[in-house]
């Protein structure tokens, strides 16, 4: 198997601009400033590449990049959403301390492809060790003259710089990023205008995830056809995949999309304990819940999971065992919304407070009969009317749970207590 | 108020953007006025607001939006345990029950000494590495268990 981005570099010696060079670190770069290579032509490799976006969204690449203005005259900014705290989600961390370079080199040409003459990777709060490696990195990139003024003798310009958050899931959405960025309330902006148009400061601004970044420098020396190839038809190259929660060896595992899902348990040591799996979530805790049995069909592509009925998001594969209970899980993850949820927008800011309170005292034997109607009837008043995807995410998890586990729902309902006996022994415990 | 020390961090941030847009470098200045002090009183965003030249209100909604500002004094040393669902699946619930036992205290508290205060958290994106703690917000213990959090609540309280 081909890996673009991690294999193999599960070792802290391969962070550094050294060894990023002796593994053909940069010679992308060198390759279309030096060949020369015109913006268009990077773009154009970039969309072959069918690279999708894989903060989330699954959007073209190679088509955002279009959408920055060509002949804007003045300050065009990248920025890389390295703000990553969706629960299951911990790829982009492995990607900043071990390959820190790859992602640094890929902004560098995304700032080449759209006239950007500076970059800003926006580091989540929680991991100020991996934000300190990204500075040396950066350090070391400049001093090497990969950043700074006319990039490797050519007339080209471009620098790059940390920012670091301190705590805010919301700032992974990228207008809240820029608030962020800007020295505010990192609070969703509405669209349009698209930060293509209107972004940081003001300025036409392009905002990738960091895999999506760390992929373009493969993509440049390889090809985009070869990176393609490495995926299935709409869907290129390889993806990682957070792999948490009940299996053997939670960690990172990166493989072509399209893999089957059975596959990608395997590697991680398959189920933990060798119990049953119960049910799956295929792409971040904001994506709707899959059975078990369901997922060990599926393969690990956009499209094959959207037409499942959920989505692949991040590629945060959050694995349940036949031991969890479903509705304290789902309390988890409300509990998750309820606290992260900015406050702007009436029906998120109340509605997550809602649905948690409900799923709460359904988890604690208080619920009444119709609670499961109303947690639909908010979940549909929460999910479209809000100005970010924050709301939807919180919706999407309640609906897709009492959906496919209802029964365990009304069990608790009816009963006042769990229907998994494991697990309703140690709550009791507990309680 | 602010060290020189403290100074020259916030002064390498600031040049990090431009010219005109010094606020940018608003959230990496409490970090550092917070490691300076351990938390941000009214006094101490009053001085990154003065020394970044923003009206203190806005400083303000910055300490306030974000988890890991301490807006009260959070003892010598703050732990944070990430609760939500994959950790949540790898032991954190059972994780925290202990430490909450060990220190005496719940989520929100410090303990009588004023040696170590305990935070619930919210993702940290470190899932694979469940239980995860953080200490005072910037060193991560991965895959906790009682034996790490022994040794480590005896380096912290000498």
């Amino acid at each position: 198997m081909t890996g673009v981005i991690l294999e193999g570099l599960d070792r802290d010696r391969t962070w550094s601009l050294e060894h990023y060079l002796q593994r053909g670190g940069y010679e992308a770069l060198r390759k279309i400033l030096t060949m020369p290579m015109t913006p268009e032509q990077v773009v154009d490799e970039v969309k072959k590449s069918v690279l999708r976006g894989r903060g989330g969204a699954g959007f073209p690449t190679g088509l955002k990049w279009t959408f920055m203005p060509k002949n804007y005259v003045g300050d065009k900014y990248v920025v890389c959403n390295s703000d990553e705290g969706e629960p299951g989600t911990f790829k982009d961390r492995d990607i900043l301390r071990y390959n820190p370079h790859a992602l640094i080199e890929g902004m560098i040409i995304a700032g080449y492809a759209m006239g950007a003459t500076r970059g800003y990777n926006y580091i989540h709060g929680e991991i100020w060790e991996v934000y300190q490696r990204c500075e040396e990195a950066i350090d070391q990139a400049r001093a090497a003259g990969f950043l700074g003024q006319n990039i490797l003798g050519s007339k080209f310009s471009f620098d790059l710089f940390n920012h670091h958050g301190y705590g805010a899931y919301i700032c992974g959405e990228e207008t809240a990023l820029l608030e962020s960025l800007e020295g505010k309330k990192g609070q969703p902006r509405y669209k349009p205008p698209f930060p293509a148009t209107y972004g940081l400061y003001g300025k036409p601004t392009t905002i990738n995830n960091t895999e999506t970044f760390a992929c373009v420098p493969w993509i440049i020396r390889n090809g985009g056809e070869a990176f393609l190839q490495l995926g299935k038809p709409n869907n290129g190259g390889t993806k990682i995949f957070s792999v948490s929660g009940h299996v053997t060896r939670p960690g990172n595992y990166e493989v072509p999309l399209g893999t089957p899902f059975s596959t990608l348990l395997e590697m991680a040591g398959g189920m933990r304990g060798g119990r049953k799996i119960k049910a799956v979530i295929p792409g971040g805790s904001s994506m709707p819940v899959l059975p078990g049995d369901l997922m060990m069909q599926l393969d690990m592509d956009y499209d094959s999971i959207s037409k499942a009925g959920s989505m692949l998001g991040s590629g945060a594969v959050i694995v349940m065992d036949e031991t969890t209970c479903m509705v304290r899980a789902l309390e988890r993850l409300s509990l998750f919304y309820h606290e992260e949820s900015c406050g702007q927008c009436t029906p998120c800011r109340e509605g997550t407070g809602w649905l948690y309170r409900i799923i709460h005292r359904i988890e604690h034997g208080q619920g009444r009969q119709d609670d499961l109607d109303l947690l639909h009837s908010l979940s549909n008043n929460i999910q479209g009317r809000t100005i970010c995807a924050l709301g939807d995410a919180a919706a999407m998890p309640v609906r897709s749970f009492v959906t496919h586990f209802r029964d365990e729902f009304e069990y608790h309902v009816t009963h006042r207590r769990c229907q998994v006996g494991a697990v309703s022994d140690s709550q009791e415990k507990a309680a | 108020m602010l060290s020189t020390e403290s100074k020259q961090q916030i002064d390498r941030e600031v040049a990090k953007y431009p010219a005109d847009q010094k606020q940018s470098a608003v959230m990496s200045a409490l970090r550092i006025a917070q490691v300076q002090y351990g938390w941000l009183s009214k006094e101490v965003m009053n001085s990154v607001a003065e020394y970044l030249g923003m009206p203190a209100i806005a400083v303000y909604e910055v300490a306030t939006f974000y988890e890991m500002y301490n807006l009260k004094p959070m003892g010598r040393h703050k732990l944070t345990v990430c609760t939500n669902l994959p950790c949540a699946l790898s032991g954190s619930t059972e994780f925290c029950d202990r430490l909450k036992e060990k220190l005496g205290i719940g989520f929100g508290e410090v303990t009588a000494d004023g040696a170590i205060g305990l935070k619930e958290g919210q993702c940290f994106g470190a899932c694979g590495d469940a239980p995860v703690l953080l200490v005072d917000n910037h060193t991560m213990h991965s895959f906790m268990d009682e034996e790490k959090l022994d040794t480590l609540l005896k380096e912290l309280k000498s």
